[in-house]
């Protein structure tokens, strides 16, 4: 997708790089999944669909650990959720980082790759700058890894973001909205740029987002969510009038018009609503 | 301006004079390694707050006849402590500060009140008294600060990457809610040696000051450190060393030159903006 060079992560065993059974999320009378069995396989891009507060975040807090299920159990990289959270890269929502804020692109990359670890890190600092200039160069950020981040446009911020979260090899991608309140041509690097690792490093991508167009060519499956209900299938399957009028109770169409798919009549759609949570 | 220069070299030669200098040495060193993490934390006013109860502290120790250095450390300590456990939304965390810091400083005024004893050491208390520093304290205070630092090594990178991009520090694991209170209680230690030298109510000029003046000319973590602790060392020492002859407040001294520091790096600063503004152009426009 992509005609950047992408280095190879070491080679992964083959197990599930998430796993959910009988997953169940509830606040006290509200129940916002259950049931939920989903495995990702190494390599899989997995896009969650829904609308605003059907649980899409909290399905992200659950799987960093940061949200216990009401019952069944979470595993991540073979872990119990919050147990490996430094073997995945997560990359949240464009949002403005302040201007004044002390720190350079590449400091930014270099904390997703040791800003977990204790210590000042004093050892390593050679193969430490090698990994993160190649990173940089890999999502083509070099020329403006040495400015404040807090001057660099949104899309360059994102790249950055995406650096940070690459940088670390990491065997699970979980993306907030990533694409959120990006132009057209930088949604479009970004997602290549996200895709483009998943394809030579086996990295799985669980990709959180309202909007599935900007990365439909990309998704294999689509979990979608609705007040309780979901569906996880390719997205042939799950975008259908049929279906999206059974998870959303109300009489919805799907159209595709020129390879995009329009969802038409969805209360509370967000597929034209930015994200509320 | 011969009598100036031969008045201070006098001066620098008694050993009160040399011991002022070393506690002060040590002092910028913490508070300028501290200073860009405060600045980047938002933490100046949790700073201030913190100082006025290490005075609370030191003023309870003044009456009861201790050490003021052990009662301003006690002060800060409980002041981090209780601002910790207040503040746990950012939103009110500012009002928690100010309703803190009135109470202990009027506390702290109460219990002046009862001192019958020398009247300077209750003033030292507001704007310092380094050049009162014995070697009791110098030993306490070089023993904190390295504490400090010791501490801060360990916990560098996490809080580092917990300050500047706290949602990705905490996806990665990164223990968020351990780090906010070890690292006030890390500020209230220093802030509680600043309270001895430049006193409580001077106390941001050391370990804000230097900080904020080095943030605007670097944007790397490191370098920022670096320049916050030479600034703060040429605010302290500077001030000391020139305060000798006229025989005035350290603190007047000490403030002006980290103020004049702060000055000339938000000069240098707004032009170096510009400077990276005028190559891409298309960057500032969006941020």
């Amino acid at each position: 997708m992509t005609s950047k060079t992408v280095l190879a992560a070491p080679a992964r065993r083959r197990e599930a790089a998430l796993r959910l059974r009988s997953a169940r999320l509830s606040y006290g009378e509200r129940v916002l999944w259950d049931g939920l069995d989903l495995d990702i396989r190494p390599g899989e891009f997995l896009a969650v669909l829904g609308p605003n507060g059907s649980g899409k975040t909290s399905l992200m807090r659950v799987l960093l650990g940061q949200q216990q299920l009401s019952s069944g159990s979470a595993e991540v990289v073979g872990h119990p959720a919050g147990k490996a959270n430094h073997r995945i890269g997560y990359i949240p929502q464009q949002r403005a980082l302040d201007s004044q804020l002390v720190l350079r692109g590449r400091d930014l990359v270099g904390l997703g790759l040791d800003g977990h670890r204790w210590g000042l890190g004093l050892r390593g600092r050679a193969e430490r700058r090698r990994r993160v200039d190649r990173v940089l160069a890999e999502v083509g950020a070099t020329e403006y890894a040495d400015q404040p981040v807090g001057l660099l446009s949104g899309g360059e911020q994102q790249r950055l973001r995406v650096a940070q979260a690459l940088v670390g090899d990491p065997e699970l991608l979980l993306c907030d909205e990533p694409l959120l309140s990006l132009d057209l041509a930088n949604q479009r690097v970004v997602s290549e740029l996200i895709d483009a690792r998943r394809r030579s490093a086996g990295t799985a991508v669980l990709f959180v987002t309202h909007e599935i167009n900007p990365v439909l060519p990309l998704v294999d499956r689509v979990l979608y969510l609705v007040d309780g209900r979901f569906q996880i299938g390719s997205p042939d399957e799950v975008m259908t009038s049929e279906n999206l009028t059974r998870l959303y109770r109300t009489p919805v169409d799907v159209l595709r018009v020129r390879g995009q798919i329009v969802v038409v009549g969805a209360q509370n759609s967000a597929h034209h609503l930015p994200e509320g949570s | 301006m011969g009598q100036y220069l031969s008045g201070t070299l006098e001066l620098l030669g008694y050993d009160f004079v040399q011991t002022a200098l070393i506690a002060a040495a040590v002092l910028g060193l913490v508070a300028g390694v501290l200073g860009p993490l405060i600045v980047t934390r938002n933490m100046a006013f949790s700073v201030h707050g913190t100082s006025e109860l290490a005075f609370t502290g030191g003023a309870a120790a003044l009456l009861a006849g201790f050490n003021i250095g052990y009662g301003s450390l006690v002060g800060a300590i409980a002041a981090a402590v209780v601002l910790g456990l207040l503040t746990r939304k950012t939103s009110e965390h500012d009002s928690v500060i100010g309703a803190v810091l009135s109470f202990g400083l009027g506390l702290g005024v109460l219990l002046l009140s009862f001192y019958g004893g020398n009247s300077t050491n209750k003033f030292g208390l507001l704007i310092g008294q380094i050049v009162g520093v014995d070697s009791t304290s110098l030993v306490l205070l070089t023993s904190s600060a390295i504490a400090v630092l010791v501490v801060l090594a360990v916990i560098y990178r996490p809080l580092l990457f917990a300050s500047v991009d706290g949602e990705v520090a905490a996806a990665r694991g990164v223990p968020i809610r351990l780090l906010s209170p070890v690292f006030a209680v890390l500020v209230g230690v220093v802030t509680a040696l600043g309270v001895q030298t430049v006193g409580s109510l001077l106390v941001l000029s050391l370990m804000i000051t230097p900080a904020a003046a080095a943030c605007r000319v670097t944007a790397s973590p490191l370098l920022a450190t670096v320049l916050s602790v030479v600034f703060a060392e040429v605010a302290v020492l500077g001030g000391i060393v020139l305060s000798l002859e006229p025989g005035k407040p350290v603190s007047a001294f000490v403030t002006a030159l980290s103020f004049l520091i702060y000055l000339v790096c938000r000069a240098v600063g707004a032009v170096r903006q510009r400077r990276i503004g005028s190559r891409r152009p298309s960057a500032v426009a969006v941020a």
